[in-house]
């Protein structure tokens, strides 16, 4: 069956709502996607028959519970291409799964140890990493960025910037502002010939592409459940057995230990160790169904809607004079994301701020992200302080970015009038 | 209550031609004041002739709405006795927590009642006060540093 975009729509209720006068038009997936019919039915039923702690209850409940949450594991296990089930840690959200990262793998590192990121990072992917360097001492390098926002390979061969003294790498997949695919395989294969750990945040990118952990060349991988049709509240490290059997725990608490005496504890094996108190039960059972649901409608389908309809995306909003959009413009089959930010300014060069073009936007039914999207720093390198925004997903059409690109018109001459 | 006219004629002017913008010297006290939700970042600097406001001078970023409002507060208080300019603050951001439903005073607060159409979006609110919020605190601290 060919991919048909109205027919996947029916599955999400929210797109059918209006805002005032307008249709909605969701552009800011890559901020949280919408949820389809059967994840919100899934954790309904979920309370409604089945609900009980897990592991530590001993009844039906419990039982039926404990099942369900193992078998959301699986299924996200299988959808992210993992060996293993136990290769998956359930955690809040992409940012815990980072910090838990930066923790378990940092507690030895030193005065003299670098941590390497890039530029172009969400903030989830620098301030853990920050945080690190302040209690150990050791130093956060990073790699810049070229002009058409790809990361600069070559100046950091210049620099040496990966060498003997890495101990992590930690790389965004795919760019949240920029949409850019980074090359996770190549330099793994960097950081593992010096001995160095490669972390991989892989928020936006295991929602659009089909995703091999096993295979991706990295040793940890982060995602979060909402960004890929599941619930908010849970998110995954994905880590190579043998390493997290090596990792210490992060957070203390019920469920991760193996004996508790007042003298001190002992363990549990992974995934347990990294999973701390009651976990986030019904979105576990909620991402499982996400997880099926995409696979169902098949990631590579899903990841040529979504190089489609950025293609498309570029195509018209380029046509609008005083649209600059930042970084690579290019689609290829590793080129791009489905997250396009840019600047806007009027005909005779008045910058509109990125708040007040999202305030016009949203009053026409056309809701963006405006701000640095959490990459402060990549703004800065840019030489901008904020931008805006348009991301795309699964079920977004082509007339929603038609309805973009009018409103667009619209903010950029109303803010042109006064010239 | 459309956005068109929320976005008044005078917050635009404002906006493409900032009133005092720019870091001047001398000053008794300089503030940052930051909207971490959004990036809006001002830093604002205050000098005070006795208990006169004698200066204001900043550089921002953010959008149309902190800019422009920054702008008209600096034409407010420059000028005026320290007590003065806090208590127009106080009737700025009196307005802004209105809902727009207060009917604003065109003789005290002049371009300022401009704003009142930004009081009906509760997101944008903190827009408008970033200015004079960042104001009262440098104002506080240069009258601080006189006394100390």
């Amino acid at each position: 069956m060919s991919y048909d975009v109205e027919l996947i729509r029916a599955d999400f209720p929210i797109l059918e709502r209006r805002v005032g006068e307008y249709p909605l038009a969701y552009l800011d997936s890559a901020n949280t996607s919408q949820k389809p019919q059967v994840v919100i039915d899934a954790m309904v039923d979920h309370y409604e028959r089945h609900n009980a702690n897990v592991a530590r209850a001993m009844h039906v409940l419990g039982a039926e519970a404990s099942a369900a949450y193992e078998a959301g594991r699986e299924k996200v296990a299988a959808f992210i291409g993992a060996d293993r089930a136990d290769e998956v840690v359930f955690t809040k959200n992409a940012s815990e799964a980072l910090n838990l990262a930066a923790h378990s793998l940092g507690q030895g590192l030193k005065p003299g140890d670098e941590v390497v990121i890039t530029v172009m990072e969400h903030h989830s992917n620098i301030v853990p990493w920050q945080l690190l360097c302040a209690r150990t001492g050791a130093t956060l390098r990073w790699f810049d960025i070229t002009d058409d926002g790809r990361l600069d390979l070559a100046k950091a061969a210049a620099e040496n910037l990966i060498n003997a003294n890495t101990r992590i790498v930690s790389v965004g997949w795919v760019s949240n502002v920029l949409g850019t695919v980074n090359p996770i395989a190549q330099i793994a294969a960097q950081a593992h010939a010096v001995g160095a750990v490669m972390v991989v945040d892989g928020a936006q990118a295991v929602p659009q592409l089909t995703t091999k952990v096993a295979e991706s060349g990295a040793d940890l991988v982060a995602f979060t459940g909402h960004k890929m049709v599941g619930p908010t509240g849970i998110g995954g490290l994905w880590g190579r057995h043998d390493l997290l059997t090596e990792l210490p725990p992060f957070l203390g608490g019920g469920e991760m230990i193996e004996i508790v005496r007042m003298t001190g504890s002992t363990f549990a094996p992974p995934p347990y160790r990294f999973e701390a108190g009651t976990p986030p039960i019904a979105e576990a059972v909620g991402l499982g169904v996400a997880a099926d649901y995409l696979a169902e409608l098949g990631m590579a389908d899903v990841a040529a809607h979504e190089r489609a309809i950025t293609a498309y995306a570029l195509e018209t909003m380029q046509q609008l004079d005083g649209l600059a959009v930042l970084g690579t413009t290019e689609v290829g089959p590793e080129g791009r994301g489905g997250a396009i930010s840019f600047t806007l300014a009027t005909r005779d060069g008045l910058d509109i701020h990125p708040h007040d073009v999202m305030t016009f936007l949203d009053s026409r039914g056309v809701a963006v992200r405006g701000g640095h999207h959490c990459a402060r720093p990549l703004h800065e390198r840019l030489g901008i302080t904020a931008s805006t925004r348009a991301s795309f997903y699964l079920y977004t059409l082509e007339r929603e970015i038609d309805q973009l690109v009018e409103a667009l018109a619209y903010t950029r001459d109303f803010f042109g009038r006064a010239a | 209550m459309s956005v068109e006219a929320m976005y008044q004629e005078i917050i635009l002017d404002h906006y493409r031609e900032k009133h005092h913008s720019g870091l001047r010297e001398p000053y008794g006290a300089q503030v940052t004041h930051v909207n971490p939700t959004c990036g809006d970042e001002v830093l604002l600097r205050v000098q005070l002739d006795g208990d006169v406001v004698a200066d204001v001078s900043y550089e921002a970023v953010g959008c149309s709405i902190s800019q422009a409002s920054t702008s008209v507060m600096s034409d407010l208080v420059i000028g005026r006795s320290v007590a003065d300019a806090l208590a127009l603050h106080e009737e700025f951001t009196e307005m802004m927590h209105s809902r727009g439903e207060l009917e604003p005073d065109e003789d005290t607060l002049e371009d300022g009642i401009a704003f009142i159409g930004v009081a009906k979006f509760p997101a944008r609110v903190k827009c408008a006060l970033l200015g004079w919020s960042a104001f009262k605190d440098a104002a506080a601290q240069a009258l601080a540093t006189k006394e100390s």
